[in-house]
């Protein structure tokens, strides 16, 4: 579904050339990735802000959570305090580093979830196919009825705030939008010579998805995944930023930038700090996939 | 084209009936008692109860939601539990405020895309592709919310030129087309219109580098077509496909302000949507996604009608 960001679409990941011989295709994939300048100055800056997250603790940082009323509201460059601090005087630096802990986290765990979800369901759907298809694909266009964003809010609106109730939230809005694609590449090579030669010799139609569907769709319900990333992180940084998400006093970038919305007539470059974070995560997930995306199809 | 439309309405019948399933079980997965706006903290049992049945609270779901739909084709959402006004007349005025953002910043969005589009389609991997495909990944990777933030630190904050927050001087709530109502519609248009700039644009380079490399277009050029000519061929062939996701990111737009309209306290569906959440006033919150995820479906199905209407290659059968 391609609304905010949503945009790659089903016909996009469906251009993804389908694996000739497993190894060679992967290995030829991991070299057309490494040679693309963009996609790895995006990997290097992902990889700076996952491992800075996961060793946030032991990097001598202030302490996320003290605040002091006397040094509230400083400006970016103070001594001691090279991001400012925020509306209740904590480091900035550590609680964007910190922040990255939950906030990634609550943006891409949905997709994961999602990824596991909708794949079972395409591949069963596609498959399978007969009524089955007919049950599973109705109950995915019904979700379709309602744009995402709609959906996200209406859903954790219903369940409350919450952490859990924002991963369940974003789940539920991108399980239909991988299972679309899931299904259309399923439907594609189930008629297949190969599988047909499975089914002859034997294999169980669990058999036959687990090891003839999988291997072949999975590449390109992998890349269409990887472009939901980007949206996910949005959404899920805006549950929080209003106030459906993350509870204070958490650091995380979306609820942060809540927090601090206060505070933009006193000290706006601060304020404006949690965004770039989500911005430049966000860019760069969607510029990694779209470099995926063009070293999967081989025959350009 | 009477059939096609006739069977693409009949089609969206069952699609309509399960959005208003979804809505009305949205409100019943609500952890809590629904009546906790209206209902004093020490009230007693026989209040609580007469209040219950008094909003229909009482009777098994099926019966609830049979009555609910009765009572929603009537164009009668029920009342507000936190103002007591009828659900449908506070949702449509807000609506009004939201197609108003939508509009601005579809004129803006789609102007936009469709240029960069058309341009970085012609100049394929020249650096002018480069610069318009990195102003739409850009409009697609940056949470707009965040962009309206900045957009308020530096045109509201810094140069003072624009208001920050409201939709008109004084706090006013009804829409005019004059300049002290315009200049608080800028922000807030131009922030939602870097999505669909964004989406519009990587569309429409796609389509004309497509449309570009195809057969035709060589026949064209060599029968000694000037290049305006050509041009004409490549706008009218992507137009049916361009139009399509134009009309669905006008529905996004609708549908999806509500994170824009917090930022510029923009009194739209959106902005509503969040304070039901936050009174949970359920009455309220599931009528506004109700007829806003009913907006999305008819555009959805004037898209597809649209789109069979111009384009001869669309099987009507």
């Amino acid at each position: 579904m391609s609304e905010l960001p949503l945009s790659a679409t089903a016909d996009a990941a469906l251009q993804v050339a389908p694996a000739t011989s497993a190894r060679g295709y992967w290995a030829t994939v991991g070299r057309r990735i490494l040679r693309d300048k963009v996609s790895m100055a995006c990997a290097i800056v992902l990889l700076l802000i996952f491992v800075s997250a996961i060793l946030a603790p032991w990097l001598g940082l202030e302490d996320p959570y003290k605040g002091s009323m006397i040094r509230r509201l400083r400006h970016i460059g103070t001594s001691g305090y090279p991001l400012g601090t925020d509306e209740l005087g904590r480091d900035m630096l550590a609680r964007l580093i910190y922040g990255g802990r939950l906030s990634l986290v609550i943006g891409i765990l949905p997709v994961i979830l999602a990824f596991c979800i909708g794949t079972s369901l395409g591949i069963i759907a596609g498959y399978v196919g007969g009524r089955l298809n007919t049950a599973i694909m109705r109950t995915v266009d019904v979700f379709y009825a309602f744009p995402s964003v709609l959906l996200a809010i209406a859903i954790s609106g219903a369940l409350g705030a919450g952490i859990l109730n924002s991963i369940v939230a974003l789940t539920i809005v991108f399980v239909p939008q991988i299972t679309r694609v899931a299904e259309s590449v399923t439907t594609g090579v189930r008629n297949m010579d190969f599988v047909e030669a499975a089914r002859a010799s034997g294999a169980g139609p669990l058999t036959i998805m687990r090891v003839h569907i999988l291997g072949n769709v999975l590449g390109a319900i992998f890349v269409y995944a990887t472009s939901l990333i980007s949206v996910s992180m949005i959404l899920a940084a805006g549950l929080s930023f209003l106030g459906l998400g993350t509870k204070p006093p958490e650091p995380e970038w979306g609820l942060m930038l809540n927090t601090l919305r206060t505070a933009i007539y006193v000290n706006p470059w601060v304020a404006a700090l949690p965004g770039a974070m989500i911005f430049a995560v966000s860019i760069c997930f969607n510029l990694l996939s779209d470099g995926l995306r063009s070293a999967m199809d081989i025959r350009n | 084209m009477l059939a096609y439309t006739a069977r693409r309405i009949v089609y969206v019948i069952p699609i309509v009936i399960s959005v208003a399933l979804v809505c009305f079980l949205l409100v019943h997965i609500t952890p809590g008692d629904p009546l906790v706006a209206v209902l004093p903290a020490d009230a007693s049992q026989e209040l609580a109860a007469q209040l219950r049945a008094a909003y229909g609270f009482d009777r098994p779901l099926p019966a609830q939601f049979g009555l609910w739909l009765l009572r929603a084709l009537h164009g009668d959402l029920g009342n507000s539990i936190a103002t007591g006004r009828p659900v449908l007349a506070e949702v449509m005025r807000a609506v009004g405020n939201t197609v108003t953002l939508a509009i601005a910043a579809a004129v803006i969005g789609f102007t936009m895309g469709i240029l960069l589009g058309l341009i970085a389609g012609y100049f394929r991997e020249t650096w002018i592709d480069k610069v318009a495909t990195s102003f739409a990944i850009a409009g697609v990777s940056v949470p707009h919310y965040w962009l309206g933030m900045v957009l308020v630190i530096i045109f509201s904050v810094e140069l003072n030129w624009l208001p920050a927050v409201g939709a008109g001087p004084n706090g006013s709530n009804s829409w005019a087309w004059d300049w002290a109502h315009l200049q608080y519609l800028v922000l807030p248009a131009i922030t939602t219109s870097v999505i669909p700039m964004g989406i519009v644009t990587r569309t429409v380079r796609a389509l004309t580098g497509d449309i570009l490399s195809q057969d035709f277009v060589e026949a064209l050029r060599a029968k000694g077509l000037h290049e305006r000519g050509v041009f004409r061929h490549v706008i009218k062939n992507a137009a049916p496909t361009a139009l399509a996701v134009m009309g669905l990111q006008l529905g996004y737009m609708l549908g999806g302000s509500i994170l824009i309209e917090t930022v510029f306290s923009w009194p739209g569906s959106g902005f509503l949507l969040n304070s039901a959440i936050f009174q949970r006033d359920l009455p309220l919150l599931q009528g506004t996604i109700l007829v806003l995820a009913l907006f999305f479906v008819v555009l959805n199905l004037l898209v597809d009608i649209a789109q069979a209407a111009i384009d001869p290659r669309i099987k009507r059968g």
